[in-house]
Formats: structure tokens, C-alpha cells, sequence
């Protein structure tokens, strides 16, 4: 039981100094490595609540997938080993009092309210209830947003082809 | 110390989303603001999966919509990078300011 609360506190410690790190850093190549130990953080606490399925899921599309695809584009688009602008000091001082005071509220909010869970069995999330409860076509079957979010990966594929390629000039 | 539950991973995703909030608001870079809406997007699946662990392990409603986000992020990621490489082409630069020939 106690070795399960440290391992929340050293995640929750990557989860965030990955994060703060990621939004400060000046070096854009760095802000995408903290980045990815944020994400990284967050996998092993999907691993701590014992949802394996949506671990593996996000290490794979997001330290996979879309970290890589974030450092190949800055590789084609900055002059490596140049600082980003630092922002301006008005504008960053009053965008960090507005987060703090939503993380206040919010944190308000959270800490006096009084969550119930719903009784009832319990449904494990293995990926045999969750491939058969995604591919059913019965009350609490995921067969439509599915089918929804296959069409939206093709049009999202084609989209980027299409916008990032290359037209001839006319020489 | 007590137990984990989930004010704690609330805390945790709440934290996350702010600074998500607050690198979207303060970088003028494309690929900054980029990575600063992933943040947020993986802050919102932390609370979908805490919200279905603690709350409803009943159903797993909050596991595929947790899915479906991540889905979107993905192709929202790929569509982005598309989209800031071609700007780079015309303007040389990934700059929000410098993006300006459709302001009035």
C-alpha cells in the first residue's frame, strides 16, 4: 500500500515538472524531450490504475507517434540550436495569474465536492471486454464512433497530404 | 498519508491543464502551441479514466471516449504539422506574428 503512494507522488512529480519544463524551456528541441517525459508519466499512471490497454495505448501514439512527428517538423523548420524569443514579461505574468487563479478555483471546487461512486459489479478493463464491448452492436456498444473516427483517420491522412505537398512553380 | 483516490489524480490533471493553458497563452511558436494542446488533451483523458476507475467501474464509457481522444489528437497532430510546414515554405518562419497576410 505505501509503495503504491510513492509511485503516485514520484509520476505525479514527472507528470508536472515534464509539463512546467515543456512550457519554459527556450530550447524548442528540449521542450519536446520534457514533453515526452510528461507523456511518459502519464502512461505509467494508466499503468498505476491498472487501465494497461490505454498505457500501451498511449506510449505508442504518443511517445510513438506524435512526439516523433513533433521533433522531425521542428528539424524541418528551425535552424537547430536557436533560441526561441523569450515572451514578453507583461504578457507572461498575467497569463500565469489567470491559470493560477482557474487552478484555484478549480481546485476549489474539486476539494469540496462530495463524490459518490455507483455501486454495482465492476466490468475489468481487459482487452477482451474492451474489444467486445467497442465491436458490439448492443446497448453499450462503441461500433459507430468507431466506424465515426476510422473515416475521420482517412480524412485526416489525405488532408495533410494534400495541404503539405508540394505544387510546381511555373519556372 | 492516506490513500490515493481521486481528489489526488484531479490535482495531478487539474495542474497539467493549467500549464497546458499557460504555454498555449505565452509561446508565439507553432510548434509550441502544438505541444501546449496535447498537454491539455492528455489532462482531459487522466480525468475521463479517473473519472471511470473511481466513479463508474461499471461501464466502460469513459475508456472509449479516453480512445477517441487520442484518436483525434493524433490526426489533429498530423494535420497541424501539414499545415505549419507549409507556412514555413511561404514565410520562412513558424512565428504566430509572422502569419499576418489575413489580417485586416
Amino acid at each position: 500500500m505505501q509503495a503504491s503512494i510513492i509511485i503516485f507522488y514520484c509520476l505525479a512529480a514527472m507528470i508536472i515538472g515534464g509539463a512546467i519544463l515543456a512550457v519554459t524551456s527556450l530550447k524548442i528541441f528540449r521542450a519536446a524531450v520534457f514533453l515526452l517525459f510528461s507523456l511518459i508519466g502519464i502512461a505509467g499512471l494508466y499503468f498505476w490504475m491498472n487501465y494497461e490497454f490505454i498505457a500501451a495505448v498511449q506510449i505508442v501514439v504518443y511517445v510513438g507517434g506524435i512526439v516523433v512527428l513533433i521533433i522531425f517538423s521542428i528539424f524541418l523548420t528551425h535552424h537547430s540550436g536557436e533560441d526561441m524569443k523569450s515572451p514578453k514579461l507583461a504578457r507572461s505574468i498575467f497569463v500565469a495569474i489567470a491559470a493560477s487563479s482557474g487552478f484555484a478555483l478549480t481546485m476549489l471546487l474539486i476539494l469540496q465536492h462530495q463524490f459518490f461512486a455507483s455501486s454495482g459489479n465492476v466490468v475489468e478493463p481487459t482487452v477482451k471486454n474492451i474489444g467486445t464491448q467497442m465491436l458490439s452492436t448492443t446497448e453499450n456498444g462503441y461500433l459507430l464512433p468507431f466506424e465515426v473516427i476510422s473515416i475521420l483517420l482517412l480524412a485526416a491522412m489525405i488532408g495533410a497530404i494534400v495541404i503539405a505537398i508540394k505544387t510546381k512553380t511555373k519556372a | 498519508m492516506n490513500a490515493i483516490g481521486l481528489p489526488q489524480i484531479l490535482v495531478v490533471s487539474t495542474a497539467l491543464f493549467f500549464i497546458g493553458v499557460y504555454g498555449f497563452l505565452t509561446r508565439r511558436n507553432m510548434i509550441s502551441m502544438l505541444m501546449s494542446i496535447e498537454l491539455i488533451l492528455n489532462s482531459v483523458n487522466i480525468n475521463f479514466i479517473a473519472f471511470n476507475k473511481y466513479l463508474f467501474p461499471g461501464k466502460l464509457d469513459g475508456l472509449f471516449f479516453t480512445v477517441i481522444i487520442i484518436t483525434i489528437a493524433a490526426s489533429e497532430a498530423a494535420v497541424a504539422i501539414a499545415i505549419i510546414i507549409n507556412l514555413y515554405r511561404k514565410y520562412k518562419s513558424i512565428d504566430v506574428e509572422d502569419a499576418n497576410s489575413m489580417r485586416f
